[in-house]
């Protein structure tokens, strides 16, 4: 059996170095053990018959025809979930397998494995069930008003902030709405997994998720074994984005090689994708802001409506972020915020990279735009003017009592060069509609837009957040575990150069994530480098100390005269030099040590408290070329600044700034799930587009603000999220720059630039 | 159960023949798309990469003649580009360079879409398509072979195995509207195609109604509106004009890609714009 | 009559058998599933993402698109072709070098694609990179490193044109 392990031999590239990767080779060679790479001796292929309906009664499930084929090992139906009927991210509403009703186009109701994956299909064909159709709930605006789809009802969370007084009024008020679509995360790899029961009764599975032990609790509960029989091992993973913190086929893997007791994998297809995992919340806003004659922000209001689809996942989170970054990076004194989460039969929506700011600050930029606008104010000082500091208070009543450098943020960007504008562009491949050939230069328009975001940093609203890591040098060599899952960021190789960094060793390898050592979090909220890179940190300085223990006891002498230096423990006078090869080789050393963030906080009733850990702001200009007759763009220029704390690896860095910015742009510009009565109308990456390298110019990094934030390990931020933030609205601000169209709503289709009659000056 | 890969076209006659149900296999990139997702399982299988007359062009006085089997890669450059540049810029634009190595006019046209983006200048090149069989072979116009939405003329039995276009003289032009910079479906398409010799404009529409269409009345305008002896270059108004008429050819609905509305205004923008690109 | 075929294929030079495959099998599928090559990636089955790129008669190819039973007397080759054992390709190594790689899951077929393009074009701009690429999506990176992964690699096969490349 091909194994998912990463352990690989590190370099001794410490903090602030770009390090290579460590699965850099493997994966260039084609050699990296994915998920959907798995393969085992009499392994069957698992399929999942899923609902065509958005809203459906199941009158009966016949599963006769499928179980007599010939290859078909199982069939299994709502009726063989073990344990638990439901899971759930935050929550266990969603059912296993759906038994009486379905409440979104594509939910699961009955798995297959058989000997190949197209007797699996056709198994999964020949299953009859009959519905009793419903008309589905698609408007997430009639929810609370509409017959609950759900026992729990439609409501998901309805979230109120109240902060200063609320009857100040500004002498200058702007107002708009604003609407996004549903973004996809569009990952690469496909859901994929197998599943192999052990001789204990437990099972072993092996999967691409961000949080093993979430997922491991969730399929322990629903088959009804103890956490100890259900050992969740990572596989390779093709990126994450937020689609991979639900569990999508985990418990059904798990029940079909349990009851066949043979390896079962199963690899969605990029059809089932699209229905397999949760998607970035639709949202409808609406803004008021109110300022004074001089710019000053007096007043913010705002109400945010989420489409949480058919179940909960993380909706409740989102909202609440949404909520808290409503404002951006700027100093509200007073806000009255009037957020609200609903279940309606669209599809499940979840965490995607930005977690609800990215709704918000598309609104909130456009009303910093307009704000400016109506002020006759430059826009860049108008953000300058209210931009948040350190001492100041958001929204929450949370004061920032760690760094936030938003003006320098705004103003090294606002200082980036431009591009020049050239006198002529002959080359389709770059103008709007490229190898089209649509357009010609003397069509275009020329826009520049700017934006600033921010987001908070690890889990929030009390949340005991926590990573564990183990780490043991023997001979010199150390190995690092941790559960943290790798999924294209980078945290092996931060894990690397931070044991580098306190241990001085030459090598360091890496152990399997799995649920082996106890959990590590979520890959999310741009937390790992934080909780995880802690977690390492701190189990790599505790070897430190017992290290420089161990000579201070065989040597009589007091601790405070060693050191480790280069790997090699001395004193400061000289006379001890003991190397940690030789050490270690008499007696190997293991620490493991479980890292907490500083806790926070719940929200109370008017929205306040201290329920966030540290901010990340981040700002993006866009300079756009836009056919307006056609509503054809190429986006020619992007530039980003963001604050960092303290950059750890510049490579990975930039590489994050760079992707994190193209999912931002492709918001902006192509990316939507069509959702249409509540049936999705383009599950495929012929009509799910996502960005080409052709759409996308160089990523100009204006500045990376170091500025170590307090608390955090080696001062550094998570730098994942915020560039998808701050993009999406630069793009557009860029466009309405260009066209003096109003252009509310993302992603922008050509038809929203070429037949709008929505001017920003009516 | 049987993949049979003819070398020859009357060999692969003979087997279209004898299992007139099989899959005929060129490129593969439309068929292994209807494989992969289990909407087809194939029981027989005739694959078309191995018959070398397939994948031959000529270009003759007035008529080029090119293999079903020619890929769109071969037709993106090279002489065939330069005999009939507005199917070489169709062909540039058909998905990513994998695709275009392997997909194959033939199979553009077998599979007959209304976003196929070759159709719209095989349109307006007067495009026949070549039909082999056991029986013979026959030629028709596009017009009666693309018959509706992936629907066409070939027969069970039958085999695309040319095309035939008009080699003209005049400036060409190919525009295609899609919402990405490269690899993207059509939402519009517009050949429009200039011929000297015959003082006549030709207008093919893609992705704006069931099949490939032609806009006659913006045709007969255009012709008389340019003047063809002394200087060429249209006037803004002719272009708006133009515009019009061909728009008012549109037959475009609404769907996932697009809206009819949308569709109809955009038809008649690059129209606009290829009569102001050949005619500068 | 059999529901099931077997052929024979050429893959990296060397002749394998494929026996009892299921006719509708495509070549993507075969190299992972049956013929242990599993360089190759399944992203979208479509044709959409070139994450399964492969060379076939010295062409670039979707190899989810590719019936494998078709291809029997036709040279394929895929990503474990590149290098030997434990080396890396000038390719691959600048990918590694320029941090191309995140996830890694785009990153076979685009070195593929890449291999490709600068024994065609040694010499691309920019601008030839990104249409020649503009088949193959990746979701991790922008692009941006994998451009420079291209620029380095490109500048690398031009100072050093004598040698055989892998």
């Amino acid at each position: 059996m091909s194994s998912p392990t990463i352990t690989r031999t590190g370099s001794s590239h410490r903090i602030g170095e770009s390090a290579p990767r460590p699965d850099g080779i493997p994966k260039a060679r084609g050699e990296f053990a994915f998920s959907s790479d798995l393969w085992a001796e009499r392994m069957l292929w698992g399929a999942t018959l899923r609902s065509p309906h958005p809203s459906a009664r199941i009158l009966s499930i016949d599963i006769s025809a499928a179980l007599a084929m010939p290859g078909v090992a199982t069939v299994l139906t709502a009726e063989d979930v073990p344990g638990l009927s439901s899971f759930g991210l935050e929550h266990a509403d969603q059912p296993v397998l759906a038994s009486d009703v379905v409440r979104y186009q594509g939910e699961a109701i009955a798995l297959v494995a058989a000997d190949h994956p197209d007797t699996a299909r056709k198994a999964v064909a020949a299953i009859r069930v009959e519905y009793e159709t419903m008309a589905p709930l698609s408007d997430p605006r009639i929810a609370l008003d509409a017959t609950p789809i759900h026992p729990e009802g439609n409501l998901v969370r309805h979230l109120v902030i109240r902060h200063g007084d609320l009857d100040v009024e500004g002498e200058v008020q702007v107002e708009g709405s604003y609407e996004i679509g549903m973004q996809d995360q569009a990952f690469l790899g496909p859901e994929s997994g197998m599943a192999i029961p052990t001789e204990d009764g437990g099972v072993e599975l092996m999967i691409s998720t961000q949080w093993l032990h979430v997922d491991r609790d969730q399929v322990a509960a629903c088959l009804d074994l103890p956490v100890d029989k259900v050992h969740l091992t990572l596989a390779g993973v093709g990126g994450a984005f937020g689609a991979r913190e639900d569990v999508s086929m985990q418990v059904h893997l798990c029940m079909l090689a349990l009851r066949t007791g043979r390896p079962v994998k199963m690899v969605y297809s990029r059809e089932e994708s699209f229905f397999g995992h949760v998607h970035r919340h639709p949202a409808q806003l609406w803004y008021r802001h109110h300022a004074d004659r001089n710019g000053r922000i007096v007043k913010v209001e705002c109400r945010l409506l989420f489409d949480g689809g058919a179940y909960r996942s993380s909706s409740a989170a989102v909202i609440a972020n949404a909520a808290c970054f409503s404002m951006g990076p700027y100093l509200v004194p007073n806000a009255h915020v009037d957020a609200t989460v609903v279940r309606t039969n669209n599809p499940t929506c979840g965490a995607m990279r930005g977690f609800g700011a990215v709704q918000t600050c598309f609104a909130h930029e456009a009303q910093m735009d307009k704000l400016a606008d109506a002020l006759g104010m430059d826009r860049i000082e108008l953000r300058l003017l209210n931009a948040l500091e350190p001492g100041h208070e958001l929204i929450t009543g949370q004061v920032i009592t760690g760094t936030a450098p938003v003006a320098e943020v705004i103003r090294t960007l606002a200082a980036h060069p431009l591009p020049p504008a050239p006198d002529s562009i002959t080359d389709s491949r770059l103008l709007p509609g490229g190898t089209g050939r649509t357009t010609d230069y003397s069509d275009v328009k020329r826009g520049i837009g700017f934006a600033v975001g921010f987001k908070n940093l690890c889990f929030s609203e009390g949340f005991d957040d926590f990573s564990t890591a183990r780490v043991r040098v023997d001979g010199g060599i150390a190995t690092v575990k941790c559960a943290c899952a790798e999924v294209g960021q980078g945290f092996v190789t931060l894990a690397q150069q931070i044991t580098t960094e306190i241990l001085g060793v030459e090598r360091v390898d890496l152990a399997p994530a799995d649920t082996s050592i106890g959990s590590a979090g979520s890959t999310s909220a741009s937390r790992q480098t934080w909780m995880s890179g802690g977690a390492v940190h701190a189990a790599a300085t505790a070897v430190r100390d017992t290290l420089i223990a161990r000579v201070a006891r065989d040597e009589g002498v007091d601790i405070t005269v060693l050191e480790l230096v280069d790997g090699v423990v001395r004193s400061l006078d000289g006379t001890i030099n003991i190397s940690i090869v030789e050490l270690t080789t008499a007696e190997p050393v293991e620490e493991e040590i479980e890292f907490h963030h500083a806790p926070t906080d719940e929200l109370d009733e008017n929205g306040q408290g201290n329920a966030h850990v540290s901010f990340a702001f981040s700002a993006h200009r866009a300079v756009t070329d836009v056919d307006p007759e056609l509503g054809l763009v190429r986006l020619v220029d992007i530039a980003t600044s963001q604050e960092v704390g303290r950059v750890l690896n510049p490579l990975q860095l930039t590489g994050q700034l760079e992707g994190g910015t193209a999912q931002g742009i492709g918001l902006a510009l192509m990316e939507e799930i069509i959702v249409d009565e509540s049936r999705v109308r383009n599950p495929s990456f012929t009509d799910y587009l996502i960005p080409t390298m052709l759409d996308l110019p160089d990523l100009q990094i204006a500045a990376i603000i170091e500025e170590p934030e307090p608390g955090a390990p080696f001062g550094a931020k998570g730098v994942g999220e915020a560039p998808t933030i701050s993009s999406t609205p630069a793009v557009v601000a860029a466009l309405r720059n260009a066209t003096g169209l109003a252009l509310t709503r993302v992603p922008v289709r050509p038809e929203h630039i070429a037949l709008s009659a929505d001017h920003l000056d009516d | 159960m049987t993949v049979l890969s003819p070398r020859t076209l009357a060999e692969a006659c003979s087997a279209a023949a004898s299992n007139p149900n099989a899959d005929l296999l060129a490129g593969g990139t439309d068929l292994m798309v209807e494989v992969n997702s289990g909407h087809r399982r194939p029981t027989d299988v005739i694959s078309l990469g191995a018959i070398a007359e397939l994948r031959e062009w000529s270009i003759g006085e007035d008529r080029i003649t090119i293999g079903a089997g020619v890929t769109f890669a071969k037709i993106a450059s090279g002489e065939l580009a330069t005999a009939a540049p507005a199917l070489a810029m169709a062909a540039r634009t058909v998905g990513s360079p994998q695709i275009r190595n392997a997909a194959t006019l033939g199979g553009n046209l077998g599979t007959g879409s209304p976003a196929g983006d070759s159709l719209p200048v095989l349109a307006a090149l007067n495009a026949s398509v070549v039909l082999t069989s056991v029986h013979g072979q026959r030629e028709i116009p596009l017009s009666e072979f693309c018959v509706g939405p992936k629907r066409t003329d070939r027969q069970p039995g039958e085999l695309i195995t040319a095309v035939r276009i008009d080699r003209l003289n005049g400036p060409q032009e190919f525009c295609k509207l899609g919402t990405r910079q490269a690899m993207v479906i059509s939402v519009v398409s517009v050949a429009v195609v200039a011929d000297t010799s015959s003082t006549s404009v030709r207008v093919g529409l893609g992705a704006v109604g069931p099949v490939p269409l032609r806009a006659p009345e913006a045709e007969a305008f255009a012709a008389e509106a340019i003047n063809w002896s002394g200087q060429t270059s249209v006037d803004t108004e002719t272009c708006r004009r133009f515009a019009e008429l061909v728009r008012d050819a549109a037959r475009p609905i609404d769907d996932h890609r697009s809206t009819a509305e949308y569709r109809r205004h955009a038809t008649g923008v690059l129209a606009a714009r290829a009569l102001r690109r050949i005619f500068p | 009559m059999s529901d099931l075929v077997s052929y024979r294929l050429n893959v990296n030079g060397q002749d394998r058998t494929v026996a009892d495959g299921r006719l509708g099998e495509s070549l993507l599928y075969v190299l992972r599933e049956r013929l242990g090559l599993a360089g190759a990636k399944n992203a979208c089955e479509q044709g959409e993402c070139g994450s399964c790129s492969v060379m076939v008669d010295d062409e670039l190819v979707c190899s989810c698109l590719v019936l494998a039973a078709s291809a029997e007397g036709r040279d394929i080759r895929t990503i474990e072709s590149l290098a030997p054992e434990g080396e890396l390709s000038y390719v691959q190594q600048a990918f590694v070098d320029a941090g191309a790689v995140q996830c890694g899951f785009c990153t076979p077929g685009l070195i593929v694609s890449v291999h490709d393009l600068l024994e065609r074009q040694p010499d691309a701009t920019d601008i030839e990179v990104r249409e020649a690429l503009s088949g193959n999506l990746c979701r991790c990176t922008g692009y941006g490193r994998i451009l420079e992964a291209v620029r380095i690699a490109a500048a690398e096969r031009l100072a050093d044109g004598s040698e055989s490349r892998a």
